[in-house]
């Protein structure tokens, strides 16, 4: 049976390929669950998604309603709605994980530069995606804070407002930007998605697995086999250990849906349980908290600078502090990849990173005082000074030499 | 690009190393006319390409029936009491009528020196409302009620030096989202996300209480 398939379908090639002889680096840790755990999210959104646009109304005068209906009287709609909205939190949770392992670990360097500019499409989409799907239930969260985003893309000089009208295919928001959107929440991007995840497996595969350690087990291979000496088959010895790494997973998951859905305004927020309301802004808007820091950048500037508006400035700002990430194969000039053997220097300019980030997310969820401002403000240029300064602090770092196999 | 796909298409190496495009076009000596009919099959393909897409990216433009639904608007104010503020939607925007005191236009100015733009020398409003209360009457301030940061619609504050806005607050206008500021006459603080003043729409009166949103003496 099996050969009759392999003699028309690369069957059992393609299973030796990327599962029972991928070999992958013996060292890995709990760092490096997040990436089976980014799949096992991604299947849970495209499964649920599914069962959502089966009651789910893209009209501006019906979505709200559609969205109660699922809540309150479809058989289990609750359950699929929390299973979404909780996964697109959770996406991001493992995603924001894999990347900093990445970082940590230099997962990013060469052979890796593709691989990384890779995952930096998926995170751009993921991010597409959460902003089209908030927009869905056309709660007052939902329109103000595409209000704010589409008020970017209209604040583009010259072509800004024509853009803009193209995208909303209307001159404000409206239901026909509703409706558009939700073909692009559950068609274009969920297709475009899938199809990087498969190109970001298949560039993994070509250059192998990085490893807490930061070294190619390529280099040493058994002379004979022609298998990496430091290299286990990813099935079943990482199968298993991720089926770990899931039941743990799902314990978290399945609490969060079951105890705390909402969880206190960051996964669903308060605000959007009021249907749209295209006259009144809410006294406190701000976006769900994986957006927060970018958010809280993006309202720091506040002084107009080379003859360009503060406002300006600040979308500017928003849109490098995503896009710089897919700098770091080129900013990084240390001799050595993994955090293990770097020097303090990077530990410290990490650790002030990760600070950073956390007091931006912060702030973005809080009303913009003007002493919040001012530490948005520091700690937007400690954020931008860890990638603009690397090529040098990376340099004069004082690092180990790295070991010749994995510990 | 061309020639990236010429190299790619045209010039590699199979892997077991039989013969490539190149070489059969070195030995049966086609090279120019080859060359010429993969360049005007290019041009054919990328002209039919952009024919194909211009339905599609047309479609996305904003339909007959949202070009048609910007109709103005005719608001009675006879019941707007002064210090009460109106909303009015045009354009599915909010519009403020602000029926302002005394006390209020006494405040504009005394801001003169703290917002960006005193005179109204930006474009943000009809030549009508150019001048020191923004507006065609005095009292009454119509203005869109549409941040000029990011969109949101900002708060009326008229509450005189409240906690969190600080003991210099006169009364105007807070966006919650970003922190912007706008005085009574819609004019924007200096050093505030927002860049312009309000956006005062096209107005005009039809009569002492009867007020037209969305067109002018000179549009009309």
């Amino acid at each position: 049976m099996i050969s009759w398939i392999d003699a028309r379908f690369p069957l059992t090639s393609n299973w030796r390929a990327h599962l029972s002889e991928y070999y992958a680096p013996k060292n890995f840790n709990f760092w490096y669950y997040f990436g089976s755990l980014a799949m096992l999210v991604l299947v849970n959104q495209l499964l649920t998604g599914i069962f959502l646009t089966m009651n789910y109304k893209p009209d501006a005068s019906m979505a709200f309603a559609s969205v109660e209906y699922i809540m309150r009287d479809v058989n289990y709609g609750w359950i699929i709605r929390y299973m979404h909205s909780t996964g697109a939190s959770m996406f991001f949770v493992v995603v924001y994980l894999h990347m900093f392992r990445g970082m940590m670990y230099g997962s990013y360097r060469k052979p890796r530069e593709l691989l990384w500019l890779i995952g930096m499409g998926i995170f751009f989409v993921l991010m597409m995606l959460a902003f089209t799907g908030y927009i869905l239930p056309w709660g007052q969260m939902s329109y103000w804070g595409a209000q704010v985003i589409i008020s970017m893309i209209g604040a583009i000089p010259v072509i800004g407002q024509t853009l803009s009208n193209w995208i909303l295919g209307d001159f404000m928001l409206s239901d026909a930007a509703l409706n558009r959107f939700f073909a692009y929440h559950v068609v274009t991007l969920p297709g475009l998605l899938v199809v990087l995840v498969v190109a970001h497996i298949l560039a993994l595969h070509e250059v192998g697995s990085n490893n807490p350690d930061g070294i190619e087990i390529k280099a040493n291979k058994d002379p004979v086999t022609h298998v990496p000496v430091d290299g286990i088959p990813f099935h079943p010895y990482y199968s298993v250990k991720d089926i770990f790494g899931v039941v743990v997973f799902l314990i978290v998951f399945t609490g969060i849906i079951f105890f705390m859905p909402e969880m206190g305004g960051y996964f669903l927020e308060y605000n959007n349980f009021i249907p749209a309301n295209t006259l009144q802004t809410p006294d406190h808007i701000a976006p769900v908290w994986y957006f927060t820091p970018y958010y809280s950048m993006l309202r720091a500037v506040t002084v107009n600078f080379l003859w360009v508006d503060a406002k300006i400035w600040g979308i500017v700002l928003m849109g490098g502090s995503v896009a710089i990430f897919a700098l770091l194969p080129w900013l990084d000039r240390s001799p050595v990849k993994s955090i293990r053997y770097k020097g303090p220097i990077f530990k410290f300019a990490l650790a002030l990173f990760v600070i950073s980030v956390l007091v931006l997310g912060w702030l973005g969820t809080k009303s913009p005082t003007p002493l919040y401002t001012l530490l948005a403000q520091i700690f937007t240029v400690i954020y931008f000074a860890f990638f603009i300064l690397m090529p040098w602090y990376s340099k004069i770092d004082k690092t180990k030499p790295e070991p010749t196999r994995v510990r | 690009m061309v020639k990236f796909f010429y190299k790619f298409f045209w010039k590699s190496k199979s892997e077991n190393g039989t013969a490539n495009m190149a070489d059969i076009e070195k030995k049966e000596g086609m090279n120019s006319r080859r060359r010429f009919l993969l360049a005007a099959t290019s041009v054919a393909g990328g002209i039919a390409t952009v024919a194909v897409a211009t339905p599609f990216v047309m479609s996305m433009m904003p339909s007959e029936r949202a070009k048609a639904a910007g109709a103005p608007v005719e608001v009675d104010i006879s019941k707007v009491e002064p210090g009460m503020l109106l909303l009015v939607e045009w354009r599915g925007k909010v519009v403020w009528v602000l029926n302002r005191t005394q006390d209020m236009l006494a405040t504009l100015p005394k801001l003169d020196g703290q917002v960006a733009d005193p005179k109204s020398e930006k474009n943000q409003q009809p030549k009508y409302a150019q001048n020191e209360t923004r507006s065609i009457k005095p009292a009454i301030l119509v203005v869109e009620g549409v941040c000029t940061h990011l969109g949101c619609s900002p708060v009326f504050r008229k509450d005189i030096a409240p906690a969190d806005l600080g003991p210099d607050w006169l009364g105007g206008f807070f966006c919650p989202c970003h922190g912007s500021k706008f005085d009574l006459a819609g004019r924007v603080y200096k050093a505030v996300p927002a860049p312009t003043n309000l956006v005062v729409p096209p107005h005009m009166y039809l009569s002492d209480t009867r007020l037209l949103v969305g067109s002018d003496k000179e549009s009309a």
